[in-house]
C-alpha cells in the first residue's frame, strides 16, 4: 500500500512531462454567427490561412495595417504576421514555401531573377513604399566630417551633406593605417545602392563586385559590409562599422540613443526612390491566383490608409508594439510623423520622408525596377553585358502590374479608392534628374544610363 | 505519520530536503544539530539571494548613473547648457523618451514580468474570440476537407516557454532513442568502439549553430513537397543530434566498465544476448546513464536559445532575440525576465532527471 501511494507521487512528474509535450490546442466548436458591415466582395480565395514576414523596419507598416484594421479578413484572408531574423533568411524562406509571402527589398526578387545569388521565380505586385533610408555616420566621423560640411547663415549644415564632406575623414583613417568600414543590410539592397551612389558621386569608389568575388569590395575606399538592420545601432555602438545605410527606425534609434548622426535621407539621393516591395512566389499565385489578388487588394487598402495624415499617430501606436517593429513611440514618431532628426536638436520638416501611397507608390513600376538592374550591372552584381532589351524583359517577369490593376480595379468597383488613382501608364515613369548628383535616368535607355557614371562598368551599346 | 514520511521521502528524493526541516520547523520537533542544518539548507540560500539581488541594484544603479551622466555632458558638449538642463530635468523625471538604456534594475525586472503575464491574458482572450469568429467557417472547412484555420496572432511569453519545452523534450527523446542503444552496442563491442570512436571525437564539440544549419540542409530537401512550417522539426533534431554525445560516451562507458563477474554469471546462466543486456548491463551501468542523461538535458536546454533564434521558431530563443532587435525601453528588462524564466527552468528539469534516476536506480542513495 505504502510503496503504491509512493509510485504514484513519482508519476506525477513523469505525467506533467507528457502533458507538456503533447499540448496541442484543441479546437471548441460553439455556434457562432459572422457578421460582415464592410463593402468588400470577397473573392473565392484558395489559400485563406496565411503566414508573411517582415524585417523590423518602419517600412513593413502595410503589412501590419492590413492585418490590424482588418483589411486582411474583410478580404477573407487569415494572416500571421512574423518577424524574421535577416533578409537571407526571408529570401529562403519565402523560396522553400515556408513564408506564403514577404515583405523585401525591391532588390531581391529582380537579383533572384537576374542571376546574382540564389535564383527563383519570384514575382512583386506590390511596392510598399518609396523613401525611408537614410545613411548614418558615428558620433566621431561626424565630428570630423562637420568642420567641412557647409554652414547656412544660422550656422546649421546646408542639407542635402554631400559625401565629398567625408572624402578627408576617410584620407585620415587611411593614413593612420586603419580601414573605413559602413554597413548596409544586403548585398542587393536599396541601401547598398544608395550608399554607393552617395559615395561614388563624390568620387569614392566602394567597391566593385566580379564573378569570383562577391564581397564587392574590390579597389574599396570605404569597406561595406553586411548587417541586419535591427542590429545596426549595436555594431556602430561597438566600433565594428564607422557608419551605416538602413532604414527606419534605425537611423532615429542612433540620434536617439545618442551613438551616431544621420547625415543623409535617401530622399536627399534620389527623390521618391523605391524601397520596399511585397513578395510572392512565382508558384503561389500560379496555384493561388484570387489569394494573389485579394493579398494585393487589403495592402493597397493599408497603403491609403497610412498615407491619411491624421493615421499616422495610430499606425506609430501599432508599429510600436513587440510584435511589429517594437522600437519606442517617440523614435518610430520621428520619421512616421512628417520630421526627420539628424544631429541631435536639429529635427527638419521631411513630409515625403515615408511615403505608402501618394504618388502611385503602390503601382510596381517597370522603371523602379531597371534601376536596380542598372545598378547590379554598374557594381558588377550582374557580370557580364546585357542588351537593353534583356533589361526590359527581365523585369516584366518579376514586377507585375497587371495584378495590381486588377486588385485596384476591383477596389475602385467596390468604391474603397477613387479611379483616379490607378495610373496611365505603360510602366515605365518620365525620365528623371531627381538625384543628388543631378544625373539623368531614363529607364528605356539603360545602357546609356550605365555608361553616365565616371565609376561603375561601361557597357557598349 | 505515514504521509510525512512520504513527504519526507518524496521531497529528499528530488533534491529539494529543506522542505523535510522546514516542516520539522513548523511542528516544532528541532533539534539543535536540524537547527543548524535548517540555517544552512534555508536561510543561507535565501540570504545569498537577497544579497544578490541588493548587489545587481547598486550595480544597475551606477550603470545608470555613468549613463546618464554620459548623455547630459554630451548633450552639452553638442547644444550648450539649455539643452543639458532640459535633459536633466526629462532624465529625473523618468519619462521614457530620454531614459539611460542600461542594465534593469531588479523593480524593472519585475515591472516586465507582470506587463508580459498580463499580455499572456489579452492573448489568452484575443484567441479566444478569435476561435469563436471562426467556428462557422472551420466547420465548413472541415465539412469540405480543408484544413482548419488556426489562430493568427502572436504566442505570448507563456506559449513561448511551453512551445522551448515541447522542443527540449522532442529533441531529449530524439538524443535518448538515439544515444542509449548506440552506446549500449558500442561499449559491448571493442570492435564497433574503435569504428565509432572517431566519429563521435569529431562531432562532440560541433557547435548548435553548425548542427542547425546540417539539418536544416537535409530536412528542407526531404520536406520539399511540403509547404508546412518547418521550423519545429528542424529545431528539435537540432537539439537532439546537439545534445546526445553526453549519453552516448556515457552509456558507452558504463556498458563497457559492468563487473565481469556479473558477465560470468550472465555465461554461466546461459541468458540470451538481449537477457543479457536487459537484466545484466543496463541495471549496473543505469547510473552512468543517468549522469549522462542528465547533462544531455541540460546541454539541450542551453542550445535550444540559440536553434530557436535561428530557425526563427517561436520559444524562448526567439523571444530574446526579438527584444535585443527591438531595442524598446522595457526590451532589456524582458530579457533578464526571460534569463531568469530559462534558468529556473534548467533547475527544475536537472531535478526532474534526478527523481527519476532515484526511482530506477537501485542504489538508492543521493546522486548528484
Amino acid at each position: 500500500m505504502k510503496s503504491l501511494f509512493k509510485k504514484s507521487t513519482y508519476i506525477l512528474p513523469a505525467a506533467m512531462l507528457l502533458f507538456a509535450c503533447g499540448g496541442k490546442e484543441t479546437k471548441k466548436t460553439t455556434a457562432a454567427v459572422e457578421a460582415k458591415t464592410s463593402k468588400t466582395k470577397t473573392l473565392e480565395i484558395e489559400k485563406p490561412q496565411l503566414t508573411f514576414g517582415f524585417i523590423k523596419l518602419t517600412d513593413m507598416a502595410p503589412l501590419a495595417i492590413a492585418k490590424e484594421k482588418g483589411f486582411f479578413e474583410d478580404e477573407g484572408l487569415f494572416v500571421s504576421v512574423e518577424a524574421q531574423s535577416n533578409w537571407k533568411n526571408i529570401l529562403d524562406r519565402v523560396i522553400d514555401g515556408q513564408l506564403d509571402g514577404s515583405h523585401m527589398l525591391a532588390g531581391q526578387p529582380i537579383a533572384a531573377g537576374a542571376g546574382f545569388g540564389r535564383q527563383a521565380k519570384l514575382v512583386t505586385t506590390f511596392s510598399m513604399d518609396l523613401n525611408g533610408n537614410a545613411i548614418t555616420v558615428s558620433n566621431d566621423v561626424w565630428s570630423k566630417m562637420k568642420s567641412h560640411v557647409p554652414k547656412d547663415k544660422d550656422g546649421k549644415p546646408v542639407h542635402p551633406i554631400k559625401a565629398e564632406a567625408l572624402k578627408p575623414v576617410i584620407t585620415e583613417y587611411k593614413n593612420s593605417g586603419k580601414a573605413f568600414k559602413m554597413g548596409m543590410v544586403f548585398p542587393v539592397s536599396t541601401h547598398n545602392y544608395e550608399i554607393r551612389y552617395w559615395l561614388a558621386a563624390a568620387g569614392i569608389n566602394p567597391g566593385m563586385y566580379t564573378k569570383e568575388n562577391v564581397q564587392g569590395q574590390i579597389d574599396a575606399e570605404v569597406l561595406l559590409s553586411v548587417t541586419p538592420p535591427p542590429q545596426m545601432p549595436a555594431t556602430l555602438e561597438a566600433g565594428t562599422i564607422h557608419g551605416y545605410c538602413v532604414g527606419e527606425p534605425w537611423n532615429q534609434q542612433a540620434v536617439f540613443k545618442g551613438i551616431g548622426v544621420p547625415v543623409v535621407t535617401n530622399y536627399d539621393i534620389w527623390k521618391n526612390n523605391p524601397e520596399k516591395v511585397f513578395v510572392m512566389t512565382q508558384k503561389f499565385i500560379d496555384e493561388n491566383p484570387n489569394t494573389a489578388i485579394a493579398v494585393t487588394k487589403a495592402l493597397i487598402r493599408a497603403g491609403k490608409w497610412l498615407d491619411e495624415p491624421t493615421n499616422r499617430k495610430e499606425a506609430v501606436k501599432i508599429l510600436s508594439m513587440s510584435q511589429y517593429v517594437g522600437a519606442p513611440e517617440a523614435v518610430l514618431a520621428n520619421s512616421m510623423t512628417g520630421t526627420f532628426e539628424f544631429e541631435k536638436g536639429d529635427k527638419r520638416d521631411m513630409p515625403d520622408f515615408n511615403v505608402f501611397y501618394k504618388y502611385n507608390a503602390t503601382y510596381p513600376f517597370y522603371s523602379d525596377g531597371i534601376w536596380f538592374l542598372t545598378q547590379m550591372r554598374r557594381w558588377g552584381q550582374i557580370p557580364d553585358a546585357k542588351t537593353a532589351d534583356w533589361y526590359a524583359s527581365t523585369i516584366k517577369d518579376i514586377y507585375r502590374p497587371d495584378i495590381w490593376k486588377k486588385a485596384a480595379a476591383l477596389l475602385v468597383a467596390e468604391g474603397n479608392i477613387p479611379a483616379t488613382d490607378i495610373p496611365m501608364t505603360d510602366g515605365y515613369k518620365p525620365a528623371t534628374a531627381d538625384f543628388i548628383d543631378g544625373t539623368i535616368y531614363d529607364a528605356k535607355d539603360p545602357l546609356g544610363y550605365i555608361n553616365s557614371f565616371k565609376i561603375g562598368n561601361k557597357d557598349k551599346k | 505519520m505515514k504521509a510525512s514520511l512520504t513527504l519526507g521521502k518524496v521531497s529528499n528524493f528530488i533534491g529539494l530536503g529543506f522542505f523535510t526541516t522546514l516542516k520539522d520547523l513548523f511542528i516544532g520537533k528541532l533539534e539543535k544539530e536540524e537547527f543548524k542544518n535548517f540555517l544552512r539548507k534555508t536561510i543561507v540560500p535565501l540570504a545569498s539571494i537577497l544579497l544578490f539581488i541588493g548587489l545587481w541594484h547598486l550595480g544597475a544603479k551606477s550603470l545608470y548613473n555613468i549613463e546618464a551622466e554620459f548623455k547630459i555632458e554630451k548633450a552639452l558638449a553638442d547644444q550648450g547648457q539649455v539643452a543639458a538642463d532640459a535633459l536633466k530635468v526629462c532624465i529625473a523625471s523618468g519619462e521614457s523618451s530620454c531614459e539611460p538604456n542600461t542594465l534593469p534594475s531588479p523593480v524593472q525586472v519585475w515591472k516586465s514580468f507582470q506587463s508580459l503575464l498580463r499580455d499572456h491574458n489579452i492573448i489568452t482572450a484575443d484567441k479566444a474570440a478569435f476561435i469563436e469568429k471562426t467556428t462557422v467557417l472551420n466547420a465548413k472547412r472541415v465539412a469540405e476537407g480543408k484544413n482548419a484555420i488556426t489562430y493568427t496572432g502572436r504566442p505570448s511569453f507563456v506559449d513561448q516557454i511551453f512551445r522551448s519545452l515541447q522542443t527540449v523534450f522532442a529533441g531529449f527523446l530524439l538524443a535518448l532513442l538515439i544515444a542509449v542503444p548506440l552506446g549500449i552496442f558500442i561499449g559491448l563491442s571493442p570492435t564497433l568502439k574503435s569504428s565509432f570512436n572517431w566519429f563521435i571525437q569529431i562531432f562532440k564539440p560541433v557547435s548548435p549553430v553548425v548542427w542547425y544549419l546540417l539539418v536544416f540542409m537535409i530536412v528542407k530537401t526531404l520536406l520539399i513537397d511540403s509547404n508546412e512550417d518547418s521550423s519545429f522539426t528542424i529545431s528539435f533534431i537540432s537539439v537532439g543530434l546537439c545534445s546526445m554525445w553526453a549519453t552516448l560516451v556515457n552509456t558507452a562507458m558504463g556498458v563497457s566498465s559492468v563487473d565481469k563477474d556479473y558477465i560470468n554469471v550472465a555465461k554461466v546462466l546461459k541468458l540470451g544476448t538481449f537477457q543479457k543486456i536487459f537484466k545484466v548491463v543496463l541495471p549496473s551501468s543505469l547510473p552512468l546513464i543517468f549522469t549522462g542523461l542528465k547533462i544531455t538535458l541540460s546541454v539541450a536546454w542551453m542550445v535550444l536559445i540559440a536553434i530557436e533564434l535561428l530557425a526563427q521558431s517561436p520559444g524562448l530563443g526567439l523571444f530574446v532575440w526579438e527584444e535585443f532587435q527591438n531595442g524598446a525601453n522595457d526590451s532589456n528588462a524582458k530579457i533578464i525576465v526571460a534569463m531568469f524564466v530559462i534558468g529556473i527552468i534548467g533547475f527544475l528539469l536537472d531535478r526532474l532527471m534526478l527523481t527519476i534516476q532515484n526511482w530506477v536506480s537501485f542504489d538508492k542513495t543521493n546522486a548528484i
